[in-house]
């Protein structure tokens, strides 16, 4: 009964350690984008009005936005803005930016959650395959091929991809969706997209799960199960697959930022429009506010990401509950 | 992690307990020990005879093959491959395999440079925060996790439309945020130095830090130090090469692997195969190697695997 009360208090005071320290780093963020703000050329007020502004113009905007007064105070009032969910005006679109978010960040979370949960349903099997057939042939295999795969730029990997099944094998369209109409209606035009990113995903996640589940392999209840004659399939599933899934969390909230990076240049490279092209497109077009909004949103989502991540992990864990 | 790149797991690797409490092999021959492990793993060694061989190509390349990367015939663009051009011409007449070398010289150049500057800047960063503890390692490793969040690619962009990029510019701006990853993995191993015994005691007797330093978190930390900066210089070709493909390249008469990819992937559906497959090869070629040596560094240095 002591116990599982010491348990619920560590529980407790780890879920408090580790939500201030996100809050911490929520916060840097938020100075990092503020800090991008006020680096733009010729001031925030020129930069987002653009060259054609006038100096009426320019006075007017700082007025609005406040932006004559000391930082510290400036920070605190754009800071409000944002947590009531104003993240900025885009004057070359006509739109709020986050208006502009909610429209492009389903289709991006659309693209990574199919290829990520692909490229995991693919990946954990492989990489227990790989640990429990250790320096075999296909171990070796599986192995190199992971290693090309991770090793190329993945907008070299679709343009492969392009050629092999839209030009040699004209099995699939070479663009990817377009915003015209729904993204269901258009399946084909996603085979692209979402294998060049599964496929680079599944060679880095599965190095990740051989080595994680290599270190469940040779632990003592490993040995033990052996020893009272567990058949080998049974270790596997019963002792082998949930302890080596646990890291999995953690690689997923330390893959976080590597995933939008990489849905970024594949959204460029097929056309794809989601919250990346979204995002390459203002900064060919110096559309400061945009840009900003996508950072603030891009941290804020990796913060808490992690942060979900620590937690589930601790939740199924409990020995990391005991670490400092 | 950019669409490619190196598995780096945040663990710090562990050293045999000898080494690690000073008693054991002296530094020189740790070093000797994990050469001679390093060279047993064939894939760590074929990497390194690649890699020697990319830098011969690029560097002695022109020597032998005489191209002009600076003044071009418009007359020859396009062209395929020939006995006067070995891999054929580029969109603007340059000869394409003279383009390879110089190319190389670049993306090499860049990759190595930012691989010393942000190992550099991260162990310094780490060792500091490491060493201070308590509120400063606090505020230094939250500085690190803010700036992390925000993917390199979406930061790197940003600062592309505000500066215009040149060689030295991306050298410091990728190193300014590849340092970070190093920096926890030096700190991290700093303090799992800090608390063992043997600092403990060696500071009892009166040693100064500098020796601590020296004799005893060098050598534990330069093996993570060594993998992590082998897998930074194979990130840094694909950042390149991502940067490129998104508009930040250098523009011509320089090159580099990744904007001629770039500009070869224009070339899909024409049929000018050597535009899009010989940089791109070299980058992976030039990728994986790095990748097989930083993984033979760390299978050389971690005592876990030795003992399977």
């Amino acid at each position: 009964m002591g116990r599982s009360q010491d348990g619920g208090r560590l529980m407790r005071a780890f879920l408090l350690r580790r939500t201030l320290q996100a809050v911490v780093v929520l916060f840097g963020v938020s100075i990092i984008v503020f800090i991008l703000l006020h680096l733009l050329p010729g001031g925030p007020a020129k930069a987002i009005l653009g060259v054609g502004a006038n100096r009426a113009q320019i006075a007017a905007f700082n007025r609005q936005y406040g932006l004559l007064r000391p930082l510290p105070v400036q920070y605190l009032s754009w800071i409000d803005q944002v947590l009531h969910g104003n993240l900025g005006f885009s004057y070359k679109q006509n739109q709020s930016v986050a208006a502009l978010l909610g429209e492009y960040i389903p289709r991006t979370l659309a693209l990574v959650g199919v290829a990520a949960a692909a490229a995991l349903l693919i990946a954990i099997p492989m990489g227990i395959y790989q640990a429990s057939h250790r320096n075999r042939s296909a171990d070796y295999v599986l192995t190199g091929a992971s290693f090309i795969f991770y090793s190329m730029p993945s907008f070299f990997l679709g343009t492969i991809l392009i050629i092999l099944l839209s030009q040699v094998l004209p099995l699939l369209p070479p663009t990817g969706p377009t915003a015209t109409s729904p993204l269901w209606q258009q399946l084909t035009n996603l085979v692209l997209p979402i294998l060049t990113l599964t496929l680079i995903w599944v060679a880095l996640f599965s190095r990740y799960i051989r080595s994680s589940a290599l270190d469940v392999l040779v632990q003592d209840y490993v040995r033990t199960a052996k020893a009272k004659g567990v058949s080998g399939p049974a270790i596997l599933f019963r002792h082998v697959l949930p302890n080596a899934m646990l890291p999995v969390i953690t690689l997923i909230g330390l893959s976080l930022p590597g995933i939008l990076s990489g849905a970024l240049i594949t959204e460029s490279l097929f056309n794809y429009p989601g919250m990346g092209l979204m995002y390459w497109s203002a900064t060919q077009t110096d559309d400061y506010p945009v840009m900003l909004g996508t950072v603030m949103v891009v941290g804020v989502a990796v913060v808490l990401g992690s942060l979900l991540a620590d937690i589930l992990y601790a939740v199924f864990d409990p020995r990391i509950r005991y670490a400092k | 992690m950019i669409g490619g790149g190196s598995p780096e797991i945040d663990v710090p690797t562990e050293l045999h307990p000898s080494v690690e409490a000073g008693t054991g092999p002296r530094s020189s021959s740790i070093f000797r020990l994990a050469w001679a492990v390093f060279i047993e793993n064939r894939l760590a060694a074929l990497g390194l005879v690649v890699v020697i061989l990319l830098m011969l190509f690029c560097f002695l390349g022109p020597v032998i093959y005489h191209t002009n990367q600076v003044r071009t015939n418009l007359a020859t663009t396009d062209l395929g491959p020939s006995a006067q051009h070995l891999l054929g011409t580029d969109d603007l007449g340059y000869d394409l395999l003279g383009r390879l070398m110089v190319g190389g010289q670049t993306t090499m150049v860049i990759g190595l440079a930012v691989g010393v500057l942000a190992t550099g800047l991260g162990v310094m960063w780490g060792t500091v925060a490491g060493f201070a503890g308590g509120a400063i390692d606090s505020i230094m490793m939250r500085a690190v996790d803010a700036l992390l969040a925000i993917p390199a690619l979406f930061l790197l962009l940003f600062i592309a439309t505000v500066f215009i990029p040149s060689e030295p510019l991306l050298i410091v701006v990728i190193s300014a945020l590849a340092w970070l990853v190093p920096s926890r993995l030096v700190r991290a191993e700093t303090l799992s130095v800090k608390t063992r015994q043997f600092v403990e005691s060696a500071s009892a007797q009166g040693a100064r830090p500098t020796r601590i330093i020296l004799r005893h978190l060098i050598p534990n930390v330069f093996g993570t130090v060594a993998v992590n900066a082998t897998f930074q210089v194979a990130d840094a070709i694909l950042l390149i090469t991502a940067l490129s493909f998104l508009g930040l390249g250098i523009p011509p008469p320089s090159a580099n692997w990744g904007s001629m990819l770039t500009n070869g992937v224009n070339f899909v559906s024409t049929g000018h195969w050597w535009l899009i497959w010989p940089p791109g090869v070299c980058i992976v070629v030039a990728v994986v190697a790095f990748n097989f040596i930083g993984d033979g560094l760390r299978d050389a240095l971690d005592v876990r695997l030795q003992r399977r």
